[in-house]
């Protein structure tokens, strides 16, 4: 199995970021902070105002190591890539396939919504029995109503668009019970609804931050493999966004973003105080709480599950990347059609 | 092979030792661009970076060129060989490899394919050649008889094509092959063809009956 190179996420305002011999090296100050060798490095992502030098740019580009600039907030602003990687043949087929992968949308959608039924099958297992009986039933209905649309989708030959209807149904369904899944006693984390630039609530913001790591983690991965991640089949094209990286990113959604969330809220690691609000209502992580966020979710990017199809382990954090892979294997024709992640 | 299609780039003769061992393997190299580095080809690279000098040198009547560039128009083939010995005006090839002898014959097909191309730019026969292994540090020498150059021929021919199509085929059935290739993880001989759909709605049915 391919081994899972580690992410430098750096949030120090002021860092330095250099090239020292075959490592980086993160000073503050002058002092040194961190240092991580070259070939153990798949990503660097920086918070903020963070210096870069140009050797270890260059040096990054050369070794297909990506560096991602995000603001403050963790909203994309750049990423500094080498070369494409040179299948033109794949991609070709890509672009092939795009306005025609109804086959690749149901594997998408299929694993997006049993994964997020999952989420909720796995919490009325774990505390049903200590849930008010209206929460449970509300969760159990959703369930089956989830179930329902799945049925449909594997069924179904009517087309993208009604593909699309489907997700957006069962994402209505997730969302509309996902506060029954929060079991903090704090005032602040509940749900009410999605909210995105700006994130309106403390659970929408870590939420929007995490799909943020997920994201890049996505395009890397199709960058890896040689697909283009603008041009997506679930999402359409629009100019600017990484449409591939986010189709490749619904099946992981729930388990990986969803589910960590839960659990930091649900353990208390997170509490009202690790969120600030602005003026306006947009709500954000406070730095502490963004670093002990980030800790999880390498944490989590650690931990190895069966890969449903593969039939290997694999760390959590290698998941884009393989699905990117049988995506690849699928659209070059080894395969007859594209195998989701299933979560369980 | 007279008849090749104007625009068919010329095939690297690095590529027909790839497809001797596997032509799906030298389909992801040069088709998909695949490469994945391993302790073999890691050996491979330190080994030829001594070679990959250059130049030229003249001991008893022998003259030694390393890094010499060869090319076949009839085959459609190009490449650098090692090593090139002449003996008078008759060419022997040497050909740098990590390890020792290998049961398969992919080592010799390539050192075959040089003489092939030896033999269209001088002229001259030539009826051998060697290949020298880094841990055993023996030469063997290989002679180009007529089953050897017609496996290259086959082997350069299959390989053209499959360039041509631009698809790549399926995995050898050869299952020890695949487990001292560098390019297993990026192959995954083990998925191909495995029915998708029927396991999608399999996963699906257990996740639906499975509360």
């Amino acid at each position: 199995m391919k081994k899972l190179l580690n992410t430098v996420y750096v949030t120090t305002e002021g860092t330095a970021l250099k090239k020292e011999g075959e490592a980086l090296l993160a000073e503050v100050d002058g002092v040194e902070r961190a240092r991580v060798p070259l070939h153990m490095l798949a990503s660097v992502v920086a918070f903020g105002p963070i210096l870069l030098s140009p050797a270890l740019i260059g040096i990054c580009a050369e070794r297909g190591i990506t560096i991602a600039l995000l603001d403050r907030a963790g909203r994309f602003q750049a990423r500094i890539e080498g070369p494409v990687s040179g299948n033109v043949l794949l991609r070709r087929a890509q672009y092939r396939v795009a306005d025609t992968a109804e086959d690749i949308v149901r594997s998408i959608v299929m694993g997006k919504i049993a994964n997020q039924r999952a989420v909720i099958r796995r919490a009325l297992r774990d505390y049903g029995s200590e849930m008010a009986a209206a929460a449970r039933e509300a969760l159990e209905r959703a369930s089956d109503r989830m179930a329902m649309i799945l049925r449909r989708v594997q069924l179904s030959d009517t087309g993208v668009d009604a593909l699309r209807g489907s997700e957006g149904e069962a994402a209505n369904l997730y969302f509309a019970v996902f506060d029954h899944l929060i079991r903090s006693p704090d005032a602040e984390l509940r749900w009410t609804q999605r909210s995105r630039r700006p994130p309106l609530d403390a659970i929408n913001a870590l939420l929007s931050f995490l799909y943020t790591l997920l994201t890049h983690d996505c395009r890397s991965a199709c960058e890896a493999v040689g697909l283009d991640p603008a041009v997506g089949f679930l999402h359409r094209d629009r100019p600017g966004r990484p449409s591939l990286a986010l189709d490749l990113m619904e099946e992981l959604r729930a388990p990986l973003a969803d589910r960590l969330a839960l659990s930091l809220v649900n353990r208390r690691q997170l509490r009202a105080g690790d969120f600030r609000q602005m003026e306006g209502g947009a709500v954000l992580l406070t730095d502490d709480a963004r670093k002990l966020v980030l800790t999880a979710w390498q944490e989590r990017k650690k931990e190895e599950r069966l890969h449903p199809f593969l039939a290997e382990k694999a760390p959590f954090g290698l998941v884009p990347y393989l699905q990117a892979q049988m995506l690849a294997r699928h659209l070059r024709g080894d395969l007859d059609a594209y195998p989701p992640w299933f979560w369980s | 092979m007279t008849d090749l299609p104007a625009e068919m780039d010329p095939i690297p003769l690095s590529a027909v030792q790839h497809a001797v061992y596997c032509l799906r393997q030298a389909a992801l190299i040069h088709l998909e661009r695949l490469w994945a580095e391993n302790r073999f080809t890691a050996e491979g690279d330190v080994l030829h970076a001594v070679a990959d000098k250059g130049g030229s040198r003249r001991a008893r009547g022998l003259r030694r060129v390393l890094s010499l560039p060869l090319a076949s128009a009839r085959l459609n083939l190009t490449g650098v060989a090692d090593l090139v010995e002449f003996q008078g005006l008759v060419p022997f090839p040497v050909e740098y490899k990590r390890g020792k002898p290998k049961l398969h014959r992919a080592d010799e097909v390539q050192l075959c394919a040089q003489a092939l191309c030896l033999e269209e730019m001088t002229g001259q026969p030539v009826p051998e050649g060697a290949l020298f292994y880094a841990q055993t540090k023996r030469r063997v020498v290989v002679p180009f008889d007529a089953p050897l150059r017609a496996l290259t021929e086959a082997t350069v021919a299959d390989l053209a094509a499959v360039l041509a199509s631009r698809q790549t085929p399926p995995p050898t059935l050869h299952k020890t092959r695949c487990r001292a290739c560098s390019l297993l993880e990026l192959c995954r001989p083990e998925i191909v063809a495995r029915p998708v759909r029927h396991w999608r709605d399999r996963m699906l049915a257990k996740a639906l009956e499975n509360p």
